[in-house]
C-alpha cells in the first residue's frame, strides 16, 4: 500500500503502516545525527526545552550539504546516513519525544523496534545515496539549531513536499523487513556455500 | 598550460565525479531494474535512477557524501607542471569544496576538527605512477564513508586458497548487508601484502562495469562470485531482492610463499568517479564519461 502523511502525524494514522508499504510524508521533517540524538536526550534530562517540539514529526538520519544564501539556507543534497549509530540513543529518543516516523538506511535493531511498537511509530528507510530526491522534497529550512555541532550534525528544520519514497521497514507491531531479509539471507548463505563447494 | 588552467580541470572533473555518474554504471543500474523481480526492490531502484537524472540535470551531488577526495594520477615526467601538482591538486579540492559543492569532511582523528575545506594532514591524497611521457592521466575517486567503512582484509594461508577468498568474500558482502549502500560493486585484490591487496582492491573499482578481467580463469572466478552474492537476496539498500552487486573485480599480484593476503573494498551504487588526459599543451580528453 501506498500513503501520504501530512504531519503531525498521529498514532492511530502510524498504527495503519505495515512494512513493505511505501509511505510519502508533507510537512516537517528535522535531521539529527549522533551528536544531535546524544544532546537532546542530555537536554531531555536537564529538564531543557529543546529548538523544537519532535512530537508527531519526522526525524531524518542525515548529515546534508546546505548552501547559505541570502535570506537563510538551501537544501543541495540530503541523503541518509547509517541508522545503526543511532540505536544506542533511538529507544529513549522515541519515548522522551514521541516522533512519529524515523528516516534513514540500513535499518534499526531490536531496542527501536520495541520502543516503537510501544509508542506507536515507524521506521522509513529512504534510498541511500539519493541525495538531490530528498533535496527536491525540501520546500524550504525552516531553521536551523545546533549549528556548533558542525553543518553534518546540526539540527536543519525543513518543510517537505511529498518526502519519499520511504520503505516501511520497521513498523508499530513488532515486524522488521531488515530481520525478515536477514533470515532469507542466512538460509541462501548456506545454498550459496553447496554451490561454491564449502 | 599554467597552473591555474589545471586547477580549473580538476575541478570540473570533481564536479563532473560527484554529480554524474558514468555511463556503465548507469546501464548497469538499468539493466538491474529490468531483470529485478522484488516490488520493493524495483521502487529502490527506480528511485536511484530518478536521484541519479536529477543530480546531472541539476549538476548537484548525487549523494551527500561527497567522500574523500583521493587522486590516481600517471604523469609523464616531462609533463610541464609535474613539480606543482600537489599544490594544484590542493587548491582545486579547496575550491570545489566551495563551488560545486562537495560537503566539508576531513576530521581531525585527534581533536575531531573539520577545517571545512576537505584538506589537511594528507588529504586530498595522491597515488602516484610515474612514466616516460609528457601527458598527465588523472583519476578523481570521491569515496564514501559509508561503503568504505565495510572494507575488510583477511591474511589467509596459502591453503586456504582461492576457495578461501571466496568465502571470505560471500561473508563479508553478506556480514555487511544494508551497510554499504547496496548494489554495490565489490573490489578484490589479490597477493602483494596487507597495503598492496587492499590498494589492488581499491583500483579495481574504477574498471568499468561488466569489463572482466583479461585472464579468463579470474573473469570466470568474478562472474562465479558475481552470480553467488546476487543470489543472497540482500537486495538494494538491503530490503531484499535480486540486485545486491553489480560486479566483482578481482586484481591480482605475485604473493609471499607464506602469504595469501585478500583485500576486499565496496563501492556504494553511486560509483562515482572522473577520468582526464591533459597534454603538456592543456588539451583535456575526458576518458570516463561521454561529454558533450
Amino acid at each position: 500500500m501506498e500513503y501520504e502523511l501530512t504531519t503531525p502525524i498521529s498514532e492511530e494514522d502510524i498504527r495503519k503502516l505495515h512494512t513493505n508499504d511505501i509511505l510519502y510524508i508533507t510537512g516537517t521533517v528535522f535531521t539529527a545525527r549522533d551528536e544531535a540524538h546524544e544532546r537532546a536526550l542530555e537536554w531531555f534530562k536537564e529538564g531543557k526545552k529543546l529548538p523544537i517540539d519532535p512530537s508527531g514529526l519526522a526525524v531524518f538520519h542525515c548529515g546534508p550539504i546546505v548552501r547559505k544564501i541570502d535570506e537563510g539556507w538551501e537544501m543541495v543534497a540530503a541523503g541518509p546516513t547509517t541508522s545503526t549509530r543511532m540505536e544506542m540513543f533511538e529507544s529513549e529518543f522515541i519515548e522522551a519525544f514521541k516522533p512519529r516516523v524515523i528516516i534513514g538506511k540500513g535499518g534499526m535493531g531490536s531496542k527501536t523496534t520495541a520502543a516503537m511498537e510501544k509508542i506507536g511509530a515507524v521506521y522509513g528507510a529512504y534510498i541511500g545515496g539519493a541525495a538531490v530526491l530528498a533535496a527536491k522534497a525540501v520546500k524550504k529550512i525552516v531553521d536551523v539549531s545546533w549549528l556548533d555541532l558542525g553543518m553534518p550534525e546540526a539540527l536543519w528544520i525543513m518543510e517537505v513536499n511529498r518526502f519519499g519514497p520511504l520503505i516501511i521497514a520497521i513498523d508499530s507491531y513488532g515486524s522488521n523487513l531488515y530481520e525478515e531479509v536477514k533470515t532469507k539471507v542466512e538460509q541462501n548463505q548456506n545454498e550459496i556455500y553447496k554451490k561454491l563447494g564449502f | 598550460m599554467i597552473a591555474i588552467e589545471l586547477e580549473e580541470i580538476i575541478i570540473s572533473l570533481l564536479r563532473l565525479a560527484v554529480t554524474e555518474l558514468p555511463h556503465d554504471v548507469v546501464k548497469s543500474l538499468e539493466t538491474a531494474l529490468n531483470k529485478e523481480r522484488n516490488k520493493t526492490a524495483r521502487n529502490q531502484l527506480e528511485a536511484i535512477l530518478r536521484n541519479v537524472k536529477l543530480a546531472k540535470e541539476h549538476s548537484i551531488p548525487i549523494c551527500q557524501d561527497t567522500g574523500i577526495q583521493i587522486f590516481y594520477i600517471n604523469v609523464g615526467a616531462h609533463f610541464p607542471l609535474i613539480d606543482q601538482i600537489p599544490k594544484i591538486i590542493n587548491n582545486s579540492v579547496k575550491r570545489a569544496t566551495e563551488e560545486v559543492p562537495l560537503r566539508p569532511n576531513t576530521v581531525n582523528p585527534f581533536t575531531n576538527e573539520n577545517p571545512g575545506d576537505n584538506d589537511g594532514l594528507g588529504i586530498p591524497w595522491i597515488n602516484w605512477k610515474v612514466n616516460d611521457g609528457t601527458d598527465l592521466e588523472i583519476t578523481v575517486f570521491p569515496k564514501g564513508g559509508g561503503s568504505e567503512n565495510m572494507s575488510q582484509i583477511a591474511m589467509l594461508t596459502p591453503g586456504q586458497g582461492i576457495k578461501g577468498m571466496k568465502r571470505f568474500v560471500i561473508d563479508a558482502v553478506i556480514d555487511a548487508g544494508a551497510k554499504p549502500c547496496p548494489p554495490t560493486i565489490i573490489g578484490i585484490g589479490l597477493g602483494g601484502g596487507a597495503d598492496i591487496c587492499m590498494k589492488i582492491a581499491k583500483e579495481q573499482l574504477f574498471r568499468p562495469i561488466g569489463q572482466r578481467h583479461v585472464n579468463p580463469r579470474i573473469a570466470e572466478i568474478e562472474i562465479e562470485l558475481l552470480d553467488a552474492l546476487n543470489q543472497s537476496g540482500i537486495g538494494p539498500m538491503g530490503l531484499g531482492g535480486d540486485t545486491t552487486v553489480l560486479d566483482v573485480h578481482i586484481g591480482a599480484t605475485m604473493r609471499h610463499p607464506a602469504s595469501f593476503p585478500v583485500g576486499l573494498v565496496i563501492q556504494c551504487w553511486a560509483a562515482r568517479r572522473a577520468s582526464a588526459t591533459v597534454t603538456k599543451e592543456g588539451k583535456t580528453i575526458i576518458t570516463s564519461h561521454e561529454v558533450k
